[in-house]
């Protein structure tokens, strides 16, 4: 008999674990994807996954690699360090919308802005999951939540933040881009550019964040395919899909490059500093 | 063994934080403690390491975290505003059993208070870094001397036990220079393995999680007794205490760190005159030597601090009634003066005559 070859097999990254996401949730597939991104790059045993606190807050227990559990909105913070300490594994961080965008929206743009090497998935369903369905800091005006149950009005709540958009500007960050896990030619996408986020981590290029625009049809109220069909109607004219920064295709070869491009006017920044870290 | 040299008290930190194999600080930049983020910034990339101003208070304590989880020698320092900021993350260290070193020159508070040497974080540092149930060893020293020592040490504590330790010095201590012989260079490889760190598993071993979530009501507990139960071995082995005079003293003075080099000129004093004056300074408030106050018997006791009365309640607790404890103290960056206390002494000691005849 002929030997058979291993054409498909369980993804190591992941665990054999039962979940806690509700039915239809988007972060089973999203975690699927970061797994075999990890697994293809044959990492696994050298990745430090930084979990959040939202409804990914026990990713710890499903992601085979080691893990540490940050406090609301420290993640980019404690995966700095992680980095730091070990320049030559993957660190990344995976983060929902209240705990990137709004309580840790200043640990975001400080490790945006230092470039530091990590990669960061950012799941942004615009509502606080976990807690039950309040007001997100990507809640849509006129969106309803449960501490916004007349619709969130600008006028008193303020606006949304686009987190690609805001990041953009940022000399630190090599790769932005914003996917979302609807459709099976979705998915394929958004593992490209997760794959991509990784590859510029080994790469040594800076910053890289896949936004992935994301449902919750528990809290919404939803099934799954309304949910998606809510999120395409009303979330993706808000945060349209799309690539948001790319150093390496705007041919830099990483962000202290491209950096220094941009700023080639001001004598200081032409100094050539060796990285260190 | 190195050579005496003179150091400010926050160099000396510092220095001694990286003989101690610490090759990880982050910080952000406060008042009195700036030059040991300074002499970090400078001579830590000069040791292979790394030195990070972070964006605030918060996350920076949350780099020592995930440093500290990683398994590296890890440090952090700041002034009593900035340790405020700290003490989520603190409480996060304390719940993840990571060891990191945390330095706190203290500054008077409360609020934006001042930039004046103060000791009024007495009960945030014994009592209250974090929510929820926990301790962590305080050291406190009192000479520039000892700011090298103890930290040097806080970090095999720290080690030794997977806990947090607060160094609690002050903005005098912070700024003093006074010479100093600094300990020995620990070989980064003789440190102590930490096999529950998240350091990648390279396939070898199940993968490790650091973490301070248990959604189970009964494994939480568990996991508090576990470590209430090196809290009471640290009970038991760790306190250090340093006793002046205190053999034959009728009145025996309480201070810690800045304070307790006042106070001891002022025993010193009342010597003179003929007092039979001792003093007793804890050099770890927690855990707190009640055991070494309580074994004085003095017939009176005399609690002086840079604050409006903070560890006077340990004393108190510690004496349990069967002597009167009194309480001279300067707050806001105010220094007490040894005649002030002196006068203090001699109040306590007229006194004695009376009820003692």
């Amino acid at each position: 008999m002929a030997e058979m070859e291993c054409v498909f097999k369980r993804t190591e990254s992941l665990l054999p674990v039962v979940t806690n996401y509700c039915p239809g949730c988007t972060h089973g597939i999203v975690e699927r994807l970061v797994a075999e991104c990890i697994d293809e790059m044959g990492m696994g045993g050298q990745t430090i996954a930084v979990v959040p606190v939202g409804c990914s807050v026990m990713a710890y227990d499903f992601f085979g690699c080691d893990a540490i559990e940050a406090a609301h909105g420290r993640a980019p913070a404690v995966a700095t360090a992680a980095k730091r300490v070990f320049p030559d594994h993957l660190v990344f961080a995976y983060q929902g919308d209240g705990d990137l965008a709004s309580i840790g929206m200043a640990e975001t743009i400080h490790a945006a802005t230092r470039g530091e090497n990590i990669t960061v998935i950012f799941i942004n369903n615009a509502i606080y999951g976990m807690t039950g369905g309040q007001m997100a800091p990507t809640s849509l005006p006129n969106q309803v939540t449960q501490t916004s149950p007349y619709g969130r009005n600008p006028a008193y709540a303020g606006y949304p933040i686009r987190v690609c958009e805001l990041l953009s500007s940022l000399d630190g960050v090599a790769y932005l881009e914003r996917v979302t896990v609807d459709s099976p030619k979705n998915v394929r996408r958004a593992k490209k550019a997760i794959a991509r986020a990784f590859q510029n981590q080994a790469d040594k290029i800076g910053y890289s964040l896949v936004e992935v625009v994301s449902t919750c049809p528990t809290n919404w109220g939803m099934d799954p395919q309304q949910a998606f069909a809510w999120m395409r109607e009303n979330m993706l004219p808000y945060y349209p899909l799309g690539v948001y920064k790319d150093v390496v295709a705007d041919g830099y070869a990483n962000v202290a490059e491209a950096a220094t491009a941009r700023a080639a006017a001001c004598p200081l920044v032409s100094v050539s500093k060796e990285d260190d870290r | 063994m190195s050579e005496k040299v003179l150091m400010k008290g926050n160099e000396a930190l510092a220095e001694a934080a990286m003989r101690a194999g610490c090759r990880y600080f982050f910080g952000y930049p406060i008042t009195p403690q700036t030059e040991l983020a300074a002499y970090m910034s400078k001579h830590l990339p000069k040791h292979g390491g790394t030195y990070l101003q972070a964006e605030s208070e918060v996350s920076a304590i949350n780099m020592v975290y995930g440093a500290a989880a990683c398994g590296v020698r890890t440090m952090t320092s700041s002034s009593s505003p900035g340790v405020s900021l700290k003490t989520e993350g603190i409480s996060y260290l304390a719940g993840a059993d990571l060891p990191a070193v945390i330095i706190n020159v203290q500054r008077g508070g409360p609020g934006l208070g001042s930039i004046q040497p103060s000791q009024s974080d007495y009960w945030q540092a014994t009592r209250a870094m974090g929510h929820g149930d926990f301790f962590l060893p305080v050291f406190a020293p009192s000479t520039v001397q000892e700011m090298a020592d103890l930290v040097y040490e806080a970090f095999d504590v720290a080690d030794r036990y997977r806990t947090p330790v607060v160094i609690l010095a002050d903005g005098m201590l912070g700024q003093m220079m006074e010479p100093v012989v600094m300990p020995e260079e620990r070989a980064l490889e003789d440190l102590p393995a930490k096999p529950w760190a998240t350091d990648g598993h390279r396939g070898a071993r199940p993968h490790n999680v650091v973490n301070s979530l248990f959604l189970d009501a009964q494994q939480l507990y568990e996991k508090n007794v576990e470590r209430f139960e090196r809290y009471e071995q640290i009970a038991r082995d760790e306190v250090r205490v340093e006793e002046y005079l205190t053999d034959d003293a009728d009145i025996v003075v309480v201070a810690f760190g800045a304070a307790a080099r006042i106070a001891r000129s002022a025993v010193n004093d009342a010597r003179a005159k003929g007092i039979k004056v001792g003093l007793i300074r804890p050099i770890t408030l927690w855990p707190y030597p009640s055991e070494a106050i309580r074994a004085c018997d003095a017939k009176a006791y005399l609690v002086v601090e840079m604050n409006m009365g903070q560890m006077v309640e340990d004393v108190r607790l510690a004496v349990n009634g069967q002597a009167p404890v009194e309480f001279f103290g300067r707050a806001g960056g105010v220094i007490p003066r040894p005649d002030e206390v002196l006068a203090c002494i001699e109040e306590l000691a007229r006194k004695e005559v009376v009820s003692h005849g």
